[in-house]
């Protein structure tokens, strides 16, 4: 089986160039979506295999290389199409192929009627191959083709709706700032292969290999310096501070996209490659708390945004940014399969949610146009009591919500709870300890109380929409309710992979599972952690029954605003009118962005072309030609246009040319 | 005895004719046929060097500026009936819209 990973990615490629092609003579939605998705879905089964092949094989031999064909062999560079399957390959082509398949079929029923079906599923299609590229690449530069590819589809998806100009504006913004990050990225993959030519002597971009060669790397120096600029490359795909302002405007694609690209996989793609490449990172102490403190900060300052969205795809976007800092977090405290574990729930739980915001927005959408009215079908002030109508959405929705809130026995829990254990009681950061797990335990009360806010306002208490349209609304279709069925029951389950040993009713499957791989970046942490690290079982569970506690108040909280006494937001933002408009336009971050970059970009770009293309460049041009026009409007007084003139000059010119020859 | 320098004299003094002629007459044919003047007495010296050298280059040279010469006279014929179709002239003071 492993032989056949190369058809991983070549799935989705056929189904793309199927449906980009010929999609538009197709029309049939159901055979353009059909496509879409049976080509995911062969993925899926492929990787299904993958991963039975590879739990048959001890440890040790969970890794294989496939080099489809050589591709770029000059002097000491080497870059080959070639795939690497080993244990964290692996979990993230299951996550990729199985929650993209669910997605695919869902935007079946989703996208029913919408202009340009065969152009979404086409896309859907290209951004699963990009990704899958991504995540199989054995060497960085065939991880670099899918970082792009997946910056290129979630540019074309964001902007899917492109007759709309906030559509238009926000795929350009997703755009350019991810670009900011490839930069970084580059930067990156230059040092690090440079330095380890020059030093080193091993020429290579492959991961095996650099790793193979990582004990020759220094421990910070230049090692910090390449592990920076990778980290920056992580921070614009995967929605950090400072690059992060792109994903919550992102919303303006469809949910489906939302819920695939801007939850599950594309925005996980920074976490992976700091996965992949964690036997460099770790070799920075510096860098690592740049992570932890880039990813702590970003969990929390997101978090904050989220209490005050209106609306319903804008908390889940900002939910995601603020989990995505939990997933940093887990990475810069060394516990690289912690972040994974949540990588994994997060997209079990986060696309469940998106999705279930979908088929409420859809819902409310088709509702509203039954009663021939214009309101917002995504703000929630206009939505609640939609559970009556709506159950199986709403008790997925629940699930996932309890999920990432952290109650116990649900995905969410195990992993956040394992982010929180570590963080305060890695060996890494010393004192920094306690602030960084005080941020996230601080998130984690966020994340409850936001999340049962969206609940809450949603699907209970009244019906706040114009009565007519209520007798519209309706349960969604299966085709958009089973991913949500599926997906429900994974952000259930799926934490039982993980579970803690402390609680010990399962061994932990994952941690074993990716030991192979974090083992030497392990090793190298131990050379320069300065305490051993907390092992007391009394502390786990004492902190983890404080995060417990953490969550329920955040459920009350937002209980008491939201349902109990519904008046209470009203005077809460009335006592504090400053803090709730700051919070509520995002503590004016893109404002800062627009006065501090894009303004003097524009001011500068403005000068360029004022300043220098008009006055200097094409005053050169103007200038040049105007000389000339000038030179010739004098000699043209020298031509008479008497003919009789012309052969007198001619006749004296040889006559004075003879004459010089004859008498020099 | 006819000599070389009386050859040339004769020459000299067409092609100082044609030069004058192309440079005062106005009429657009007389300056044609003095040009076709120039381009005689020419042939003229060379035919008389030939034959005091000895060499048959020039005679063969005068063939070359004969024929270039009635190529001329066909283009420039041409030439002068276009213009006269279109100012009703051959007056080359009438070829002025190069004039400022």
């Amino acid at each position: 089986m492993f032989d056949n990973v190369w058809l991983i990615p070549l799935f989705p490629l056929l189904g793309f160039l199927i449906n980009g092609l010929f999609g538009k003579k197709i029309k049939n939605e159901t055979v353009i979506g059909g496509i879409g998705t049976l080509a995911i879905f062969a993925s899926f089964i492929v990787s299904c295999g993958i991963l039975a092949q590879m739990i048959a094989l001890p440890a040790e031999q969970r890794i294989y290389e496939k080099v489809v064909f050589p591709w770029i062999h000059s002097g000491n560079f080497k870059a080959d199409m070639a795939f690497l399957l080993d244990p964290l390959s692996v979990v993230m082509i299951m996550v990729v192929t199985g929650v993209g398949s669910l997605i695919h079929l869902y935007s079946i029923g989703y996208m029913h009627g919408e202009e340009g079906f065969y152009r979404f599923f086409a896309y859907l299609n290209l951004f699963c191959m990009s990704m899958l590229l991504l995540v199989l690449g054995n060497n960085m530069l065939v991880m670099f083709i899918g970082w792009e590819g997946v910056g290129l589809c979630s540019y074309l998806l964001i902007g899917y709706y492109f007759h709309k100009q906030s559509a238009g504006d926000a795929a350009k913004k997703a755009f350019v700032m991810n670009r900011v990050g490839d930069f970084g990225f580059l930067i990156g993959l230059f040092t690090l292969y440079w330095w380890l030519g020059e030093h080193a002597n091993v020429w290579t971009i492959n991961f095996m290999e650099i790793k193979k060669a990582s004990h020759l790397l220094p421990y910070g120096g230049v090692v910090t310096i390449a592990s920076l600029c990778f980290f920056v490359g992580a921070t614009g795909k995967s929605a950090q501070i400072p690059l992060y302002t792109w994903l919550p405007d992102a919303m303006e694609g469809p949910t489906p996209v939302s819920a695939l690209i801007h939850a599950a996989t594309m925005v996980t793609a920074g976490v992976y490659m700091i996965g992949r490449m964690s036997f460099v990172f770790i070799k920075s102490p510096d860098t690592m708390m740049v992570v932890a403190v880039v990813g702590a900060a970003t969990a929390i300052f997101a978090a904050t945004i989220g209490t005050a969205q209106n609306d319903i795809k804008r908390v889940l976007a900002y939910s995601t940014v603020s989990q995505l800092g939990f997933m940093f977090l887990a990475m810069g405290v060394g516990a690289f399969w912690a972040g994974i574990f949540h990588l994994m729930t997060h997209a079990f739980f986060k696309a469940c949610l998106f999705l279930g915001s979908g088929s409420v927005i859809h819902a409310m959408h088709g509702a509203l146009h039954h009663a021939h009215l214009h309101d917002d079908p995504q703000d929630m002030r206009n939505m609640g009591g939609l559970r009556k109508y709506m159950p199986i959405t709403f008790i997925t929705f629940l699930v996932s919500t309890l999920a990432i809130a952290g109650i116990p026995g649900l995905s969410g829990f195990f992993s956040k709870d394992e982010i929180l254990w570590q963080a305060f009681s890695n060996p890494y950061h010393g004192e920094l300890n306690m602030v960084l797990w005080g941020l996230a335990a601080t998130a984690a009360l966020f994340t409850a109380f936001y999340m049962f806010r969206l609940v809450f306002m949603t699907f209970y208490g009244e019906c706040r929409i114009n009565p007519k349209v209520k007798d519209h609304l309706h349960e969604s279709p299966l085709v958009i309710t089973i991913p949500l069925m599926v997906l429900g029951f994974l952000a259930a389950v799926g934490g039982y992979l993980g579970m803690p040993k402390i609680v010990g009713l399962l061994p932990n499957f994952l941690e074993h599972w990716l030991d192979p791989v974090f083992e030497l970046a392990n090793e190298y942490g131990k050379t320069y952690a300065h305490t051993a690290g907390h092992e007391s079982h009394l502390l786990e569970l004492g902190l983890m029954g404080f995060s417990v506690v953490v969550a329920v108040v955040g459920i009350l909280i937002a209980m008491t605003f939201y349902v109990k006494n519904t008046t209470l937001p009203k005077k809460f933002t009335d006592a504090l009118p400053g803090l709730h408009r700051t919070v509520y336009n995002k503590w004016y971050v893109d404002e800062l962005y627009d006065f501090i970059i894009v303004n003097p970009c524009k001011a500068f770009g403005n000068f360029l072309w004022k300043g220098f293309d008009v006055v200097v460049v094409d005053g050169i041009v103007n200038g040049v030609a105007t000389v000339v026009m000038g030179l010739s409007g004098a000699f043209r007084y020298t031509v008479s246009g008497y003919v009789h003139n012309y052969a007198l000059v001619m006749a004296a010119g040889t006559v004075a040319i003879l004459g010089y020859y004859i008498y020099h | 005895m006819i000599s070389l320098h009386h050859y040339l004299l004769l020459s000299g003094i067409l092609f100082s004719i044609g030069v004058l002629g192309v440079l005062i007459r106005r009429n657009a044919i007389v300056i044609f046929m003095c040009v076709e003047l120039m381009l005689n007495a020419v042939n003229l010296t060379f035919i008389a060097f030939s034959r005091y050298l000895g060499n048959i280059d020039g005679q063969i040279f005068v063939f070359f500026v004969m024929t270039v010469a009635a190529a001329e006279a066909a283009v420039g014929l041409a030439l002068m009936i276009a213009f006269y179709k279109n100012r009703e002239s051959i007056d080359v003071e009438d070829c002025n819209l190069m004039k400022l």
